[in-house]
């Protein structure tokens, strides 16, 4: 890994590839108004991975769908490379937490899905689309139906149903949550690879703190109802890291001391829904 | 394999006490038919040619009818679907309209459009149209919405969204809509086909009402089973088979 970059080089390669400021968003509900975001200011410079944490129910993934011009704010403003978004963008990608890949298709058709939307060729989705799969290590199962495949594997299609339309942007919504352990750790390892060969900008919603910290170059701690950003983590550790790392443990901890006033919060309001329900 | 011996010796057995019960002469035999008698009327329905023609017009009938209901319920479906407007309106009267029996529609094709094509033309439509159109609308409802969040987020939009999101991803429904259609569909140009001198297999069925011929009416009933079950099993039940296959919903036959 020796083409690795430096986290000094990242930060300063661009300047805020996206840019929330003062995003709200709420929700109407049977139990009344849900204020699931409220004045989130957020820079993400170009190439940086980012991990977002915070407790169930925070407006994680609302965010996401903000970002990825799936959900319009009702305040505030979200801009991209200087440009307002206002709809999605194949420059700008979602990867769902339930994957959304298509059964009605194979693993290459599903990958080609956004290339032939865009009208590219259909020889060109044929090769572009191999040469992704043998990148996330899928060259053999082009032409399987995604029953015939495992939970990694399926998580595997599902990025690359995104790498293959390049998009500077990639935004994951907890994309590894469902995963056993082993497989979580190759991912990662293979995102991290994947990250570095591409400069891509990526990010990271999670609710576990070590992937975060495994993972991100910052990490955003978000607070309970309304989903606000508590604090921040600049994290400095050396890549490529390993989970086991005693650092990054350390690391961990610190996050997961800021996070768990914000679980236990969350915890309490769960409780207290379920005792007047 | 064992289905099959456990099916061939069920026929055969059923086929047997119906001879044993046609020798004994309970009924007299122009009113209870035997299979003797219904294989002769077969065999002689095929020699002079009625019943290929029959066959050939009722098929004739049914394409055009089947095609028409599907062409328009599929589009129906889409538009009551998308709509929220038509779903309370137009909806909920193709949903009471359903209990009504196809054969309901005969007086009023025949007043519309006197004892011709059309009339019984109408009658299929009116008969399979609405199954299409509600299975067309229920799958397009219950997609999930994953799905369309999934295709917007990769650039599918309008058009592009329903041809390769929205359609593809209610399939299973669709086909079941159109699998019972076909079944309406062939039902009602039945008894469409009976009212005049259709020369379909309706007609046929009448005709030998008409001659006293119980095994006539017999074997054409045979006749009408046995393209329905064809029609259901080799295209509808392999098409669907399929279908659950590549989606995983049931191990492979």
């Amino acid at each position: 890994m020796a083409t690795m970059r430096k986290l000094e080089e990242v930060l300063h390669s661009g300047e805020g590839k996206i840019r929330l400021r003062g995003v709200s968003r709420s929700f109407v509900t049977a139990q009344g108004p849900l204020q699931a975001l409220e004045g989130i200011d957020l820079d993400v410079h170009a190439g940086e991975f980012i991990c977002i944490v915070g407790p169930s129910g925070c407006g994680k993934s609302t965010l996401l769908n903000l970002v990825a011009g799936l959900d319009r704010c009702t305040a505030g403003e979200i801009w991209t490379d200087g440009h307002r978004v206002e709809g999605p963008s194949s420059n700008r990608l979602l990867i769902f937490q339930e994957l959304g890949l298509f059964p009605w298709l194979t693993v290459r058709e599903n990958v080609e899905f956004g290339l032939r939307r865009r009208g590219v060729l259909r020889q060109e989705c044929v090769e572009r689309a191999r040469r992704v799969l043998r990148l996330v290590h899928l060259g053999g199962f082009e032409n399987s139906y995604l029953h015939q495949l495992s939970g990694g594997m399926k998580q595997r299609v599902a990025l690359a149903r995104s790498l293959v339309m390049e998009p500077e942007v990639l935004l994951m919504d907890e994309p590894f949550a469902a995963l056993d352990a082993q497989t979580r750790d190759l991912l990662h390892q293979e995102l991290e690879r994947l990250w570095v060969e591409t400069g891509q900008t990526i990010v990271f919603v999670t609710h576990n703190v070590r992937e975060a910290v495994r993972l991100g170059d910052r990490v955003v701690v978000m607070t309970f109802r309304p989903g606000r950003i508590k604090c921040q983590f600049e994290i400095t550790l050396p890549r490529p890291r390993t989970l086991e790392d005693p650092a990054l443990t350390l690391v961990a901890r610190s996050v997961l001391d800021q996070l768990k006033e914000e679980i236990n919060k969350a915890v309490k309001t769960e409780f207290r829904d379920e005792t007047t329900a | 394999m064992r289905r099959l011996r456990r099916q061939l010796l069920f026929y055969s057995l059923l086929v047997a006490v119906w001879w044993l019960i046609a020798d004994l002469e309970i009924w007299t035999p122009y009113l209870f038919p035997s299979p003797r008698g219904v294989l002769e009327a077969l065999r002689w329905g095929f020699a002079d040619k009625t019943f290929l023609v029959g066959l050939g017009i009722s098929m004739k009938r049914i394409a055009l009818g089947y095609g028409l209901s599907v062409a328009l319920g599929v589009v129906l479906g889409c538009l009551i679907a998308a709509s929220e407007f038509l779903k309370d309106t137009l909806g909920g009267t193709l949903l009471s309209l359903q209990s009504l029996p196809s054969l309901c529609w005969l007086p009023l094709a025949v007043l519309w459009f006197g004892l011709s094509e059309k009339a019984i033309l109408f009658v299929v439509v009116m008969g399979s149209l609405l199954s299409v159109t509600i299975n067309t609308e229920m799958g397009l409802r219950h997609v999930p919405k994953i799905y369309l969040m999934a295709g917007r987020n990769l650039g599918a939009r309008g058009l592009g969204l329903i041809v390769h999101v929205l359609l593809p991803a209610s399939l299973p429904h669709l086909v079941a809509g159109l699998k019972q259609g076909w079944a309406f569909a062939w039902r009602s140009l039945i008894s469409g086909e009976m009212i005049f001198v259709s020369l379909g297999l309706g007609h046929l069925l009448m005709m030998g009402r008409d001659l006293n011929d119980v095994n006539q009416v017999v074997a054409v009933m045979v006749l009408i089973v046995a393209i329905g079950y064809v029609v259901d099993r080799l295209i509808f039940e392999r098409f669907e088979s399929r279908l659950r296959q590549k989606w995983g919903l049931s191990a492979a036959p």
